[in-house]
């Protein structure tokens, strides 16, 4: 018996995965699920010859650069959401790039110095029933706290990234006092304590337990798509598309982006790879794919989420409301806001 | 004959052993199982805004009253349903006896944010169940009727009882399967009833392990991140990634971070105070099989459908419905380089297994020798990460391995003028390292458990015989508590197999297990999707489960004889 088993204990040792080195390599950390992304990817590599080797995370990823310091083998990062990009921006750990092909991106949609470049919009919307909610009835973040809509409102967590989002920019807007005030409006209407992602809301809207709710534009482009669950199907169709202070501030968005990371051995790929990512094809495949907003100008989404109308977005920089996610959490906390509405 | 309440003094016997070298190794163990927690005590003492008076003025008491009724409630849940159900199938004949003993142990194997998933599909509005209610009634809307709050702390307390109790099933149950057929027959002569012997003699008897068990449930617990977040509860553990990734405020977080490593060494005080003083271990090996008694006609159903009902919740129920899902879906997951994720999670498995066990002994073996309180401290610190979230352990392991691998790498380049990159933290050593961390607490306790009830005059006798520590181990030790130390090693297995969060992020590039392909998809909700992934999980999680328990059955001294 011990000779197997020692000889099963160096066949483990020989098997050990090392990280593969080859040229034409571009090594990526993303918080982006890799099945989402592979697509594009694949393209990348397709065209330019280049390798991209993926790690997913959802946390962590801070860190894990710090800790390799000079080694640290990742070239750039992948975020879905500004909070990423601006924590990696303010931990020092991402470093300027220009190119002429990254000047396409709207500036309000990159950073002032090239740390990070914004690739697709999100659209935090309001989803409302067709038949239980009249057209108009809601055109503004503000409605929200409306007490018409008391016991009516379906959200996820307030301390969910895209929430935190929201949360951030009506501070950035309004300031901190007059934020409490609205959360608190937008807690009294809740029809449940938060919870589920977005299209555990949208199913809430067709099943009665709420007639509004606050999530991202593109759910409903997965749902209503969605041929192997049809019954997601029919939770879109019940549902209403509204965009918000399109009169005011404009219609608050989050946005993913990508950055290419300090030291980066590969920086010139990393820069290919980010110079791809906004280029027409591949934007055009974030907006088939995944539904998302493009951020470079001209490109056609897909035909169902044309199907909402165009819609202005919020002027202010993202960097600008990212400033302020801290005072958001702290809001929720504050207002227990996840605890659902009192009584 | 048995001699409980022995005390420890007896251990060392007359003459001391020279434990240095054994004491020096399990120090060495300590001090390295120990370094994550290290880290995260230094990176709390980096400066920071403060965070507590927010929280303490906010947020604090709702973390704390739900992990404390958390704690309460999966503590009550594991111990209710765990000691109950070994004892029944290790003293009793009832219908189905011998299939429970091991399936019981199956819920084990489901990773707990895919029995809460399948849970609230059932449960939820468009569940199976309301549906059913709704077209008994007649009832159209939710405003129609009222039923309990899904996403609730009462229903993560179930969903984590149903995958944790286990560990108290198991441990009790090598418990009973170990003691003495006299001590019972005693009990009963002097006339208790079966009830009066379970509480009187078999669970004060059985306490250690069901303590142990329970340790260890609750250390999961504490550390529990993703199923309460499914369920809306925020516990001390959400609150961790809130100060951490929202608030951009990692020391604060690794503040947090130390009031769970508190928690759970007050939940270990609690448990060694519980068997204070007292030893347990008979002085005799009786070889002599147990006598099961067979139940009456009502008792042996109701026994049944006890035992039933956990294994139908925990386990039938999840794997039936990934089955379902599996079939529609297959192809989602076969498209993946499927056989290799399964490899690489198999493969990462064994290994922590194996480090795990080895820690687990020379700890547990060390502290055994020693005889010092200093050094069973040593090796309860050591182990306490077990208690804190995954994703924080991994940040903790990630930079003494960084610092060791950029060392490494520069006197390599002076010396050789080769860079070695980094050979540990860039690559799946990383993950070994990183389980071996998180796991230790499992290894650690569990053969504690198994060696706390060798009695001391095995040493005495080996060493008359002139053997020195380390053969003493081998030839007496070892072969006496195989039982714990197989099931130490399968736990860790399976336990692994599940890893997800310190797997996530400590993986090098392009590597992908089974966890982590089927968290891409859960991460969105999307179970379906990777269900046959999923399944493949529970499925690897069953041979070491049969393993487990035959090992466990055969374990009794008079087994062979009976």
């Amino acid at each position: 018996m011990r000779p197997t088993f020692m000889a099963a204990v160096f066949a483990m040792a020989a098997a050990l995965p090392v990280c593969a080195s080859a040229n034409g390599e571009v090594n990526l950390y993303s918080y982006r699920q890799g099945f989402l992304i592979e697509p594009i990817l694949a393209e990348f590599t397709k065209q330019t010859g280049i390798n991209v080797n993926l790690v997913f995370a959802k946390k962590g990823i801070v860190e894990k650069i710090k800790a390799a310091g000079a080694n640290n083998p990742a070239d750039a990062v992948l975020t879905v959401d500004i909070g990423r990009l601006d924590a990696l921006a303010q931990a020092g750990l991402l470093q300027p790039v220009t190119s002429p092909a990254l000047n396409i991106i709207p500036s309000a949609y990159r950073h002032e110095d090239g740390l990070w470049y914004g690739l697709t919009t999100r659209a935090r919307v309001v989803y409302a029933h067709k038949d239980r909610v009249p057209e108009g009835a809601i055109n503004n973040v503000a409605d929200l706290a409306d007490a018409k809509w008391r016991g009516k409102l379906c959200t996820r967590s307030g301390k969910h990234v895209y929430n935190v989002g929201l949360i951030a920019s009506v501070i950035a807007h309004h300031g901190e006092a007059e934020a409490e005030q609205w959360l608190r409006g937008v807690k009294a209407n809740l029809a449940r304590k938060p919870q589920g992602n977005d299209r555990a809301q949208a199913k809430g809207i067709y099943e009665g337990v709420c007639d509004i709710a606050i999530a991202n534009h593109y759910y409903m482009g997965k749902m209503a798509t969605n041929e192997k669950k049809p019954e997601q199907q029919e939770w879109a169709k019940v549902i209403r598309v509204t965009f918000l202070d399109q009169d005011g501030v404009g219609q608050h968005v989050n946005l993913s982006g990508a950055g290419v990371i300090k030291g980066a051995k590969n920086k010139d790929n990393a820069v290919r790879l980010i110079e791809f990512l906004a280029s027409p094809e591949a934007q055009h495949m974030y907006a088939t794919n995944n539904f998302e907003y493009p951020v470079r100008p001209g490109i056609k989404t897909d035909p169902y989420i044309e199907s909402f109308g165009s819609f202005k977005a919020d002027s202010l920089p993202l960097s600008a409301i990212a400033k302020h996610r801290k005072e958001a959490s702290k809001l929720v906390d504050k207002l227990k806001f996840n605890e659902g509405a009192d009584g | 004959m048995s001699a409980l309440g022995t005390r420890d003094s007896d251990l060392a016997g007359g003459r001391r052993w020279l434990p240095d070298r054994w004491l020096l190794a399990a120090l060495a163990t300590a001090g390295l199982v120990a370094l994550p927690i290290a880290t995260i005590v230094f990176r709390a003492a980096e400066p920071a805004q403060n965070i507590w008076s927010h929280l303490i003025e906010t947020i604090l008491p709702t973390y704390m009253g739900n992990t404390l009724w958390l704690v309460l409630g999966v503590g009550a849940g594991t111990v209710c349903l765990g000691a109950s159900t070994a004892w029944l199938v290790t003293m009793y004949r009832f219908p189905g006896r011998a299939i429970f003993t091991w399936a019981l142990l199956l819920p084990l194997a489901v990773p707990s944010y895919i029995l809460a998933f399948v849970i609230t599909d059932q449960l939820e509005y468009a569940g199976t169940v309301q549906v059913t209610l709704r077209a008994l009634f007649g009832w159209s809307s939710p405003r129609d009727y009222w039923f309990p709050e899904i996403r609730s702390i009462g229903a993560a307390t179930a969903v984590l009882t149903l995958v944790l109790y286990p560990y108290v099933y198991l441990l009790s149950r090598a418990a009973f399967v170990e003691q003495c057929v006299e001590l019972f027959e005693v009990s009963r002569t002097l006339g208790s009833g079966p009830l009066r012997t379970f509480f009187c003699v078999a669970l004060p008897m059985a306490r250690p392990a069901i303590a142990v068990g329970t340790a260890l449930a609750l250390m999961e617990t504490l550390n529990e991140y993703g199923t309460v977040s499914f369920f809306a509860v925020p516990t001390i553990a959400a609150g961790i990634f809130d100060v951490w990734l929202n608030m951009d405020n990692p020391a604060g977080a690794a503040q947090m971070a130390l009031l769970l490593v508190v928690i759970a060494l007050l939940l270990v005080y609690m448990e060694r105070a519980a068997r204070h003083r007292s030893r347990y271990y008979a002085t005799t090996r009786q070889v002599r099989a147990l006598p099961q008694t067979r139940l009456p006609r009502s008792g042996a159903w109701l026994a049944t459908a006890w035992c039933l009902l956990p294994i139908v919740l925990g386990f039938v129920l999840p794997a039936s419905v990934l089955c379902a899902y599996a079939i529609d879906f297959y192809t989602v997951t076969l498209a993946k380089d499927y056989v290799s994720l399964a490899l690489n999670s198999l493969y990462l498995a064994g290994w922590a297994a194996l480090g795990t066990t080895v820690i687990g002994v020379v700890l547990a073996y060390g502290v055994r020798l020693s005889q010092h309180k200093a050094m069973r401290g040593a090796a309860e610190l050591a182990t306490i990460g077990y208690a804190i979230p995954g994703a924080v352990l991994a940040v903790g392991i990630m930079f003494p391995l960084g610092t060791i691998d950029n060392t490494l790498d520069r006197w390599s380049q002076v010396l050789f003028d080769y860079p070695l990159g980094l050979l540990l933290s860039g690559t799946g050593a990383a993950l070994v390292v990183g389980y071996c961390a998180r796991f230790s607490a499992i290894g650690y306790r569990t053969i504690d458990a198994g060696l706390s009830k060798v009695t001391p005059s095995m040493e005495g006798a080996a060493r008359t015989l002139g053997a020195g520590p380390g053969r003493t181990l081998w030839q007496v030790h070892l072969p006496l508590i195989k039982p714990s130390v197989v099931a130490a090693a399968l736990l860790v297995f399976v336990d692994t197999m599940k890893e997800l969060p310190l797997t996530l992020i400590l993986r090098p590039f392009n590597f992908e297990t089974l966890a982590t392909f089927v968290f891409q998809y859960a991460s969105e909700e999307l179970l379906e999707e990777c269900a046959l992934g999923a399944l493949t999980i529970v499925g690897a999680g069953i041979v070491p489960v049969i393993l487990i328990s035959r090992t466990l059955s055969r374990a009794r001294p008079g087994h062979l004889h009976a």
